[in-house]
């Protein structure tokens, strides 16, 4: 039943509950459609097919038994490989974690499984999250369903890649500077930001403890609700976990539907986040959203946000900062691999050497030097120092915006997908394009991407981000559901329906047993 | 001795000379590790003594994605302890990351305190033996996670060097401490290897008057390091300093600050420098060896902890627990040796063998003051010391007390008491349990004993004779007989009176 994959998990929800379709028969279907393209795009580093079954089920004969289910049971998500699952190996795309299996649960994941979805694998990402492109995954890259060639953004390119091509009705990303919306934005589906403190850290492979946030990944902005509203909320095991008690992410999203959502609705257009630097294709649909918006009733001013300049260049001293403490603890000697020196004795010191050296990529040595730099004695002052009171700054022109507006909007990304390799080379220019999704994790406050078109001249999908004030993640809700309906109106379809079929090309292969 | 420990033994110099030609300045790291139930940022057991990576997770083993939480009740026991040092409470305190690696060390970085320390600017005052009372000013109190236990296989001594390979066990990994920094410490002179000693012993009271810690030193819950500079005599500049670490018993602590002075002052006065270093103490030799190098440089790349959130204890919460302090340490001595009576000797052997608390308890459970002293610090002791374990886990004060009263009764004499004791440890029962089944009791009925001190006079007529004859001294080889006859369950003294009176009385 191919149709099974493109239905919303909202949908797909309603069919289970409605006892229509087995979680089983959902399972299968998509397990199958993984089978049938993931050969090529290599979203998952880890497809857990049997496990899933059996999950499923058991989820049919709960309903069966008219168990009292959560409505999402039965429905099959992807999970970042940055997060911990004890059935099964749990890597953040680093060979130093190569088939190491947890011996626990993060608590989002935890919190899937007592909702009953069901976990189909573990996606690729960039190594440890570091990079934009998922090309930095020791485990090879993930293709972009919409031009193979090209990156399906990152660091959870694997996620938003397997939700964009039905491999996954919804997905958990992680989000340091962008990770969760940046490919989102590329690859045309929605993914979520939370507020810092509002999902729990714990078993969330840390790249920068102050920075890291998990949420949402999914085709629509009710499914990206709907699995917040699972995954959200205060847990003790994390102590920057927000004790608030939060509204229902789903029915803000709903409120969205509702006619005349947007009217009075401030939007606040940052200056610093346009301009140059910014793809045309990408500055002409946000531009057109703008107009949508104005005409459905939103009040749209241009804010200023002067800070904002000196955001890449702090975050990437708190970041290595605080990644090059986060992994030290990569070291052979409780978990993951173990390499022996070529030369010299065994001494615990040259197997951690020996092992740093050969399970760490190279974006991660530089990130450790980096941050190890920026902490040491005489020179912590100038650059972690500095960056904390950048981030500061940051966090009151947000203050300001949010003092004038109720949402902040810019393009996701200052460009479409780019080309494997295109940035490669120059770091810089890949930390670049990150410029517009940093500040929301330097403040803390939360962000979404939703996808608004495609770029005229490449045809490749654009993405809209929209921010709210801290704990207002809600509104992201209202207001993103409002515009995806507004825009598919206006279109007559969803965009990702717009894709390019997937040539199931190694079918055969795995139908048949690979060689 | 090994060659390599003839190598390491340092010259020394005479401490009077040196002291002579050198002012020593101090400076003492104590950790003292609290007795929490569970560890410092996770639920783990804080156990000393379960199998070996038993009471660890995902947080204490540093695995990936493991997050710290901080336990209130750490932070309320190093808050106490800062209270009872005199320190003042944080407003705003947080944790930082002290970065190195290590494997004893999960995470890579100890979780510590840098910038913000819970408590800091305190004080005690110490008293030594002479007399002389001397302030320590403390620097600082932090909190911090405790690392885990590495020991070294296949080498002949035990040390890392030589070792084939090491086991970590992570069951400490995480247990709570709080390390007490002083401030440099001038002018100990002579005193300054009991200035130690006795620090430490105050720490080391303290921690356990308030119930914090187990305050073990022999299990590592106290831990001392401690910085020893010489200046020379009519300088102004410090000396360069070296921090002896993990000097883990009073006595070490003296003799370590000791050899410290006595070596630096034979290198100091033969032209040489001292290297800033830490120094590993050798409780079996009694000397210091070179560890590693130390600089003020030293670079852990201290950052705030971005995993737990800045704490600010309540004004309120602070105060509530001032009023939880115990009476101090030291001014409870002084009350309860005057209330006693105790002359120094007495008092100071009781404070020496730890027995304070058991000497109070038997008091206020019926006892007199001296008869609790001299079972204490006599006949329990040295029964605890044969059997390896301390005085107050073999009897308790309350059973103690109701032996006194025995014998101050008359029921019992003293070598009855102590087979009476014997059977109260042995798990017989209380005092007058033990007696009753035992038939311990002195005999006060006369009759059985008139007839055996009439057997015995009879049996001895030239004593008889000699009593008769007015020699009263003479009935003391009737009483012996009489005694043993009696098994032993007579008071001796009722015994010579009854002996002379019969001794008249017999045809």
């Amino acid at each position: 039943m191919p149709y099974l994959t493109k239905l919303s998990a909202a949908a797909l929800s309603e069919l289970l509950v409605s006892k229509q379709v087995s979680a089983v028969e959902a399972t299968r279907a998509h397990l199958d459609h993984i089978t049938a393209v993931d050969t090529d795009l290599h979203a998952f580093l880890h497809v857990a097919g049997d496990a899933a079954l059996n999950n499923a089920a058991k989820i049919d004969a709960r309903r069966a038994a008219d168990e009292p289910l959560h409505p999402l049971a039965g429905v099959p998500i992807a999970i970042k490989d940055v997060l911990a699952t004890q059935d099964m190996p749990t890597t953040a795309g680093s060979r130093i974690l190569e088939g190491w299996v947890p011996p626990y649960d993060a608590t989002v994941v935890a919190r899937l499984r007592a909702a009953g979805l069901i976990l189909l694998g573990k996606t690729n990402m960039d190594e440890f999250a570091m990079g934009s492109s998922t090309e930095h995954s020791a485990y090879g890259v993930t293709r972009n369903p919409w031009d193979r060639d090209r990156i399906p953004g990152g660091s959870g390119g694997g996620s938003a890649a397997a939700v964009a091509s039905y491999q996954a009705p919804l997905a958990l990303g992680s989000d340091t500077g962008g990770s969760i919306r940046q490919p989102a934005a590329v690859t045309g589906s929605v993914g979520v930001k939370p507020t810092y403190g509002g999902v729990s850290r714990y078993g969330a492979i840390a790249l920068a403890s102050s920075l890291d946030q998990v949420g949402p990944v999914s085709r629509s902005v009710y499914d990206a609700a709907l699995l917040h509203d699972v995954i959200g909320g205060h847990d003790p095991l994390d102590s920057t976990s927000l004790t608030d008690s939060w509204p229902s992410m789903a029915a803000a999203a709903r409120e969205g539907l509702q006619d005349g959502a947007l009217k009075g609705v401030r939007v606040g257009v940052i200056k610093e986040l346009s301009g140059d630097g910014f793809q045309a294709g990408v500055t002409q649909r946000f531009n057109e959203t703008l107009a949508l918006l104005a005409a459905a009733g939103a009040e749209i001013t241009e804010v200023s946000a002067p800070n904002f300049e000196y955001a890449v260049a702090a975050y990437y001293l708190i970041l290595p900062a605080e990644a090059s403490s986060n992994l030290a603890r990569f070291d052979s000697v409780r978990f993951g691999i173990r390499v022996n020196p070529k030369n010299g004795s065994l001494t615990s010191e040259h197997v951690m050497s020996a092992t740093r050296e050969a399970g760490f990529g190279a974006e991660v040595k530089r990130r450790i030097i980096l941050g190890t730099y920026a902490l040491s004695a005489g020179y912590y002052d100038a650059y972690y120092g500095s960056a904390q009171k950048v981030r500061t700054l940051i966090q009151r022109d947000f203050a300001a915006a949010f003092s004038q507006v109720d949402v902040l909007m810019s393009p996701s990304a200052p460009t479409t997908a780019f080309k494997f390799g295109e940035k490669l080379a120059d770091p810089m220019a890949m930390y670049l394009n990150d410029v517009t999704t940093i500040p929301a994790n330097l403040a803390g406050v939360p962000g979404m991407s939703i996808p608004i078109g495609l770029a005229p001249e490449d045809g490749l999908p654009v993405g809209l981000q929209i921010m709210a004030p801290a704990k207002a993640d809600a509104r992201l809700y209202t207001v993103g559901a409002a515009i995806e309906q507004l825009l598919e109106t206006s279109w007559g379809h969803t965009m990702l329906s717009q894709a390019p079929a997937l040539t199931p090309t190694e079918m055969f292969a795995s139908e048949e047993g690979a060689v | 001795m090994p060659n390599a420990e003839k190598k390491n033994r340092a010259e020394l110099m005479d401490f009077d000379r040196a002291l002579e030609l050198f002012e020593p300045v101090l400076g003492f790291e104590v950790h003292v590790e609290l007795n929490t139930k569970t560890k410092m940022f996770c639920g783990c057991a804080n156990e000393f003594g379960s199998g070996a990576n038993t009471n660890t997770c995902p947080t204490c083993l540093g695995l990936p994605g493991g997050l710290p939480q901080v336990n209130k009740k750490a932070l309320e026991s190093s808050i106490r302890l800062g209270l009872a040092l005199g320190c003042e409470i944080a407003e705003h305190s947080r944790f930082a990351r002290k970065n190195y690696f290590y494997p004893d060390t999960a995470k890579n970085f100890q979780t510590s305190q840098y910038d913000d320390p819970i408590c800091h600017d305190g004080s005690i005052t110490i008293e030594l033996e002479s007399g002389r009372l001397v302030t320590v000013e403390i620097e600082r109190a932090h909190m911090e996670d405790d690392a885990g236990k590495l020991t070294h296989m296949g080498g002949a001594t035990g040390r890392i060097q030589g070792a084939d390979y090491s086991l970590v066990d992570y069951n400490r990994g995480g247990v709570p401490l709080v390390e007490i920094v002083t401030q440099m410490i001038e002018g100990a002179e002579h005193d300054a290897p009991e200035i130690g000693k006795t620090y430490v012993a105050a720490i080391r009271e303290i921690a356990k008057a308030l119930g914090v810690s187990n305050a073990r030193m022999e299990e590592g819950n106290v831990r001392c390091d401690a910085n020893v500079s010489l200046r020379p005599r009519g300088s102004n500049v410090l000396g360069t300093r070296t921090e002896t670490k993990n000097v883990n018993s009073l006595r070490s602590v003296e003799r370590a600050v000791r050899y410290e002075i006595q070596r630096q002052a034979a290198v100091l006065s033969g032209g040489g420098t001292i290297t800033q270093e830490t120094r590993h103490w050798h409780e079996d030799t009694g000397i210091t060896s070179a560890g590693r190098p130390k600089s003020d440089a030293d670079d852990y790349r201290y950052f705030p902890e971005p995993d737990l959130l800045p704490m600010a204890p309540s004004r309120e919460w602070v105060e509530e627990l001032r009023l939880t302090l115990p009476e101090p340490p030291a001014a409870r001595r002084k009350r309860l040796q005057a209330a006693w009576g105790f002359v120094n000797l007495e008092f100071q052997d009781v404070v020496n063998s730890d027995l304070l608390d058991a000497v109070e308890a038997t008091v206020a459970a019926g006892a007199s003051a001296q008869a609790a002293r001299k079972w204490w610090t006599g006949e329990i002791a040295r029964l605890a010391n044969v059997a390896g374990v301390a005085a107050d886990s073999l009897v308790t004060p309350v059973q103690l007390a109701a032996l006194i009263q025995l014998v101050e009764a008359g029921t019992l004499t003293d070598r009855l008491a102590r087979q009476v004791l014997e059977g109260v440890i042995a798990g017989e029962g209380t005092p007058v349990e033990v007696v009753e089944s035992r038939g311990l009791a002195v005999v006060s009925d006369d009759g059985p004993l008139i007839a055996a001190i009439d057997a015995a006079l009879l049996g001895q007529p030239d004593v008889l004779a000699k009593i008769r004859g007015g020699k009263p001294q003479a009935a003391g080889a009737v009483i012996g007989a009489v005694m043993k006859a009696m098994h032993g369950q007579a008071d001796a003294a009722r015994v010579r009176v009854l002996v002379l009176e019969r001794a008249q009385a017999i045809e």
